[in-house]
């Protein structure tokens, strides 16, 4: 029994394996930039919705308000670039600590409030931080932030020529998104987490300390996500406070998870590959103004989903589904 | 008699104005498999989650392997060695067995491979070993129960709280679960058990203490109990104390 389970766990590591290197292999094949571009926010908003499930999904605490560290990362990165000329490296890194030091804090209130309270207050707390950054004139207020172009290079994270660095960087993101997850899954922090979630009472009992798991999940999740946000700034070098933070960007943290599978290490992949490739056909379809239906959309992707699937597409082929689906 | 083990010093809860647990003063010595029985509304469970540190007390102290441990946190006190068993099972649903038994063996060690290696054992321990890779959701309700042991054993306590774990089973699946905890004193583990049916706990445990009313009425060995006035009248009513 010990090494069916050492074999499952082999196994996805070879599948990530085989899957990375056929990605990278991508940009080969596909010479489009439109759909290369299509390509990075996939990768993108995998690893972003991986780094979303650690908290949500293995621990539980469902947040609607991701953004906020998506925005933090994206204007760190940017602030310290443009005012002081940091590089971006640096301001990821930045925007990483300074996210998960606001979980922390924002999660030393929040994590005593149950179910429904925690979704509410982490959607109410993620408005506020995009209405303060709609009044910070030193932060470029509604109008945002024009990061200046400073010619390709690798140490400014700006390329201006091609989209192939940011495709790998995006690839090599949710690598390493996914590998921390394939990480703590089988790590006394990913026991936790899912004790905590199933029962906290119970998982107290047995020693687990319900409040540190849930911080620690908070603090990773939005490192990660700031991650994202910094890059997705240097990507689009021009960003506003409703180009990162807007409530939208929480939504889109938290569908490919919910669509693939909530807690499940491929499950955010596998849903990111199938949602972000079709909202930004049908966006392009339906022309500027699709903007609202897009998020018709994911809402009937939703419904779809909790009633015939509740536990995600990755139950389609996990051998266990036929006796869990609720 | 040694020094105990665990130990209540004039512990009293109130719940507004309903008083669950009023002076009691019981202890529980390393070894013992001790039954805390009473009827309906005696305030074992109350008791039985002091104990836990499921909540603190409104007044007394409770004292483990020597600490007061009155204020310590549930998770804190497991630590210390203290495991208990749900009245109503609290199984991680959505985890197989042998993950809700790892989860309980982390306690003690970080390494991934020592903890599953532990959690096999215990699981083996327990007779459900062969459901290991099961979701926990998918046990049928007396091997939830045994569940809910091993998971408790995975922390290696000093003290296992059972919390009428034999009720509602049927006799064969109660008397399996009888020798399990018999098993559980063996390997050196204190237990202190709450029980309604005193058919199934009396044989078992080496001492009782019974409840009526928030009070300790009668505490002794089960062969004395069972024939105690005050214990047929607190469980049948005055009617049935004479005989």
């Amino acid at each position: 029994m010990n090494n069916s389970f050492a074999l499952r766990r082999r196994n996805d590591l070879i599948m990530a394996a085989v899957l990375t290197a056929a990605a990278a292999c991508m940009p080969f094949l596909v010479k489009d930039v439109y759909v290369q571009n299509i390509m990075v926010l996939t990768l993108m908003y995998a690893a972003l919705s991986q780094s979303w499930n650690i908290l949500s999904g293995y621990c539980g605490q469902i947040s609607l308000g991701h953004a906020l560290y998506f925005g933090l990362g994206a204007y760190t990165t940017a602030l310290l670039f443009t005012k002081f000329g940091v590089v971006p490296w640096v301001g990821m890194i930045a925007g990483g600590l300074i996210s998960a030091m606001i979980a922390l804090a924002l999660g030393y209130p929040t994590f005593r409030l149950g179910g429904h309270y925690f979704v509410i207050a982490t959607i109410v707390i993620a408005e506020i931080g995009l209405l303060l950054f709609h009044n910070w004139d030193w932060a470029g207020a509604a109008l945002g932030i024009d990061i200046p172009v400073r010619g390709d290079s690798w140490l400014k994270f700006q390329f201006t020529r091609s989209k192939l660095p940011y495709f790998y960087f995006a690839l090599a993101f949710c690598v390493v998104a996914w590998l921390i997850t394939w990480w703590l899954e089988d790590s006394k922090w990913g026991y936790w987490w899912r004790a905590v979630k199933d029962n906290p009472e119970a998982a107290q009992s047995l020693g687990v300390v319900v409040f540190n798991s849930k911080m620690g999940a908070a603090a990773v999740s939005a490192f990660l996500t700031a991650i994202g946000g910094a890059f997705y700034a240097m990507f689009v070098s021009y960003i506003d406070p409703d180009s990162v933070m807007s409530f939208q960007f929480s939504l889109l943290m938290a569908l490919p998870a919910v669509l693939g599978g909530i807690g499940t290490l491929w499950g955010p992949v596998l849903g990111a590959a199938i949602l972000i490739p079709l909202t930004e056909v049908t966006r392009s379809f339906i022309g500027g103004s699709g903007r609202g239906v897009d998020l018709i959309l994911y809402g009937a992707l939703i419904v779809a989903i909790s009633l015939a699937r509740p536990e995600g597409l990755v139950g389609l082929f996990s051998r266990r589904k036929k006796e869990t689906a609720r | 008699m040694s020094v105990p083990l665990l130990e209540t010093r004039g512990v009293w809860q109130r719940f507004g104005g309903l008083i669950a647990n009023s002076d009691i003063s019981m202890s529980v010595v390393p070894g013992e498999i001790v039954g805390l029985i009473g009827p309906n509304g005696a305030g074992k469970s109350t008791l039985f989650n002091l104990i836990a540190g499921v909540l603190p007390p409104t007044q007394g102290t409770i004292w483990f392997n020597g600490e007061d441990v009155t204020r310590m946190p549930a998770a804190e006190r497991c630590q210390r060695g203290i495991a208990r068993t749900f009245q109503v099972v609290k199984s991680f649903e959505t985890m197989t067995v042998i993950d809700n038994v790892i989860v309980g063996a982390l306690i003690r060690t970080t390494v991934m491979r020592e903890a599953r290696r532990k959690a096999h054992e215990v699981l083996d321990f327990c007779g459900i070993a062969h459901r290991a890779d099961k979701l926990a959701r998918d046990l049928i309700p007396s091997e939830k129960r045994r569940l809910e042991v091993a998971r408790a054993l995975a922390t290696e306590p000093k003290l296992l709280l059972l919390d009428e774990c034999l009720t509602g089973l049927t006799p064969i699946e109660a008397q399996t679960g009888v020798e399990l905890v018999r098993k559980v004193r063996a390997t050196g583990v204190t237990v202190l058990m709450v029980e309604h049916v005193m058919e199934i706990v009396m044989p078992l445990v080496d001492r009782a203490i019974v409840l009526d009313l928030g009070k300790v009425l009668v505490e002794g060995k089960p062969t004395d109990i069972v024939r105690d006035p005050r214990v047929i009248k607190a469980y049948l009513g005055d009617r049935h104390a004479v005989g």
